[in-house]
């Protein structure tokens, strides 16, 4: 009788591990960089041409760093949340225009909307490699020292933003 | 039939020839075999089966820069690996480093191969025991001849 039910406790155990496995999603990769200070940059604001955005000078702060760029189709799916979570004003988000070119990224923004508090021009994508970036958009929460404490691979949806982003936005402003 | 299959061959041969590697940006031959070697063992984080390598992606070219420049400053190939690992995780690796979260990896085949061992010795040697209860002992023997010999009731 024990042994009949071998077959079925096997059979069992390959459901689990497929459950499991498949609804795994392979291109979120676990950041190395969570609870890391978050890389130091100096880069071109992208409105204000000359003027510059130092990572250094938001300290004291949650802020939010979101990688976006005109040319990708994603980003434009999560803009509208992003538009929406600066109208509530809840948290400052900056943004990391990455490997765009000005005049587009401008463009893109002025038709879709502006929800950034300030602009980061990483044109060679460097300040990218730097913060790991490999799929746009992708988004940062970064705490008062400065310590990279979520981040998210891929457009921000309502659930993520409420649910995951900004219950630890406000624990951490506390 | 066979020449449409040449011909389709021939055809995908071209297209072949026609798909370049991406131009090398520096000129020194040494330093570009060391950035293929090394790139040829990273993932493309993009187009996840691909190496660093192989991968034209954006983001394998820039990477591929990187690998580059940090050589010309004189890195070492660990170092390397060292700087893409702090930014994009044991993924970037193909042979991933024996970790906790690796350990299962790198250990469950031995596992795996030992608990099939076990339970294939104990099988052979519950089967073995089998095999000797149905050897007969001197005592069923002499019954067996008794009752072959017709001195028996007959009966049972």
């Amino acid at each position: 009788m024990a042994r009949a039910l071998i077959p079925l406790v096997v059979f069992a155990l390959i459901v689990v591990f497929l459950w499991v496995g498949l609804s795994l999603n392979p291109r979120e990769v676990p950041s190395p960089l969570i609870g890391k200070p978050a890389p130091v940059f100096e880069l071109p604001q992208l409105r204000e041409s000359g003027a510059a955005i130092r990572s250094g000078d938001l300290k004291g702060q949650v802020w939010l760093l979101n990688v976006f760029a005109s040319w990708c189709t994603p980003c434009l799916e999560e803009h509208p949340y992003l538009v929406s979570l600066a109208q509530r004003d809840l948290v400052p988000v900056y943004g990391l225009n990455y490997k765009d070119g000005r005049n587009a990224a401008l463009k893109w923004l002025g038709k879709h909307g502006d929800p950034y508090t300030g602009i980061a021009v990483d044109t060679e994508g460097r300040t990218g490699i730097e913060f790991g970036v490999y799929g746009v958009p992708e988004t940062f929460v970064i705490d008062k020292e400065g310590v990279i404490r979520f981040k998210h691979i891929g457009p921000l949806n309502p659930r993520v933003l409420d649910e995951e982003v900004l219950p630890l936005v406000a624990r951490l402003q506390q | 039939m066979s020449r449409l299959i040449a011909a389709f061959l021939l055809a995908s041969t071209a297209a072949f020839c026609l798909a370049q590697e991406a131009p090398p940006a520096a000129e020194d031959p040494v330093l570009e075999k060391r950035v293929k070697a090394l790139s040829e063992e990273l993932r493309c984080l993009v187009c996840q089966n691909q190496s660093l390598a192989d991968s034209n992606a954006g983001l394998a070219i820039d990477l591929r820069n990187q690998v580059r420049e940090l050589m010309q400053a004189g890195k070492s190939d660990a170092q390397i690996r060292e700087f893409l690992v702090a930014r994009y995780g044991d993924f970037v690796l193909y042979s991933p480093p024996v970790n906790r979260a690796t350990l299962v990896l790198w250990v469950g085949p031995f596992i795996l191969l030992v608990g099939g061992g076990v339970l294939l010795a104990t099988y052979l040697r519950r089967r073995e025991q089998k095999l000797h209860v149905q050897t007969m002992s001197a005592d069923d023997r002499a019954r067996a001849r008794s009752l072959l010999d017709g001195s028996g009731s007959g009966e049972n």
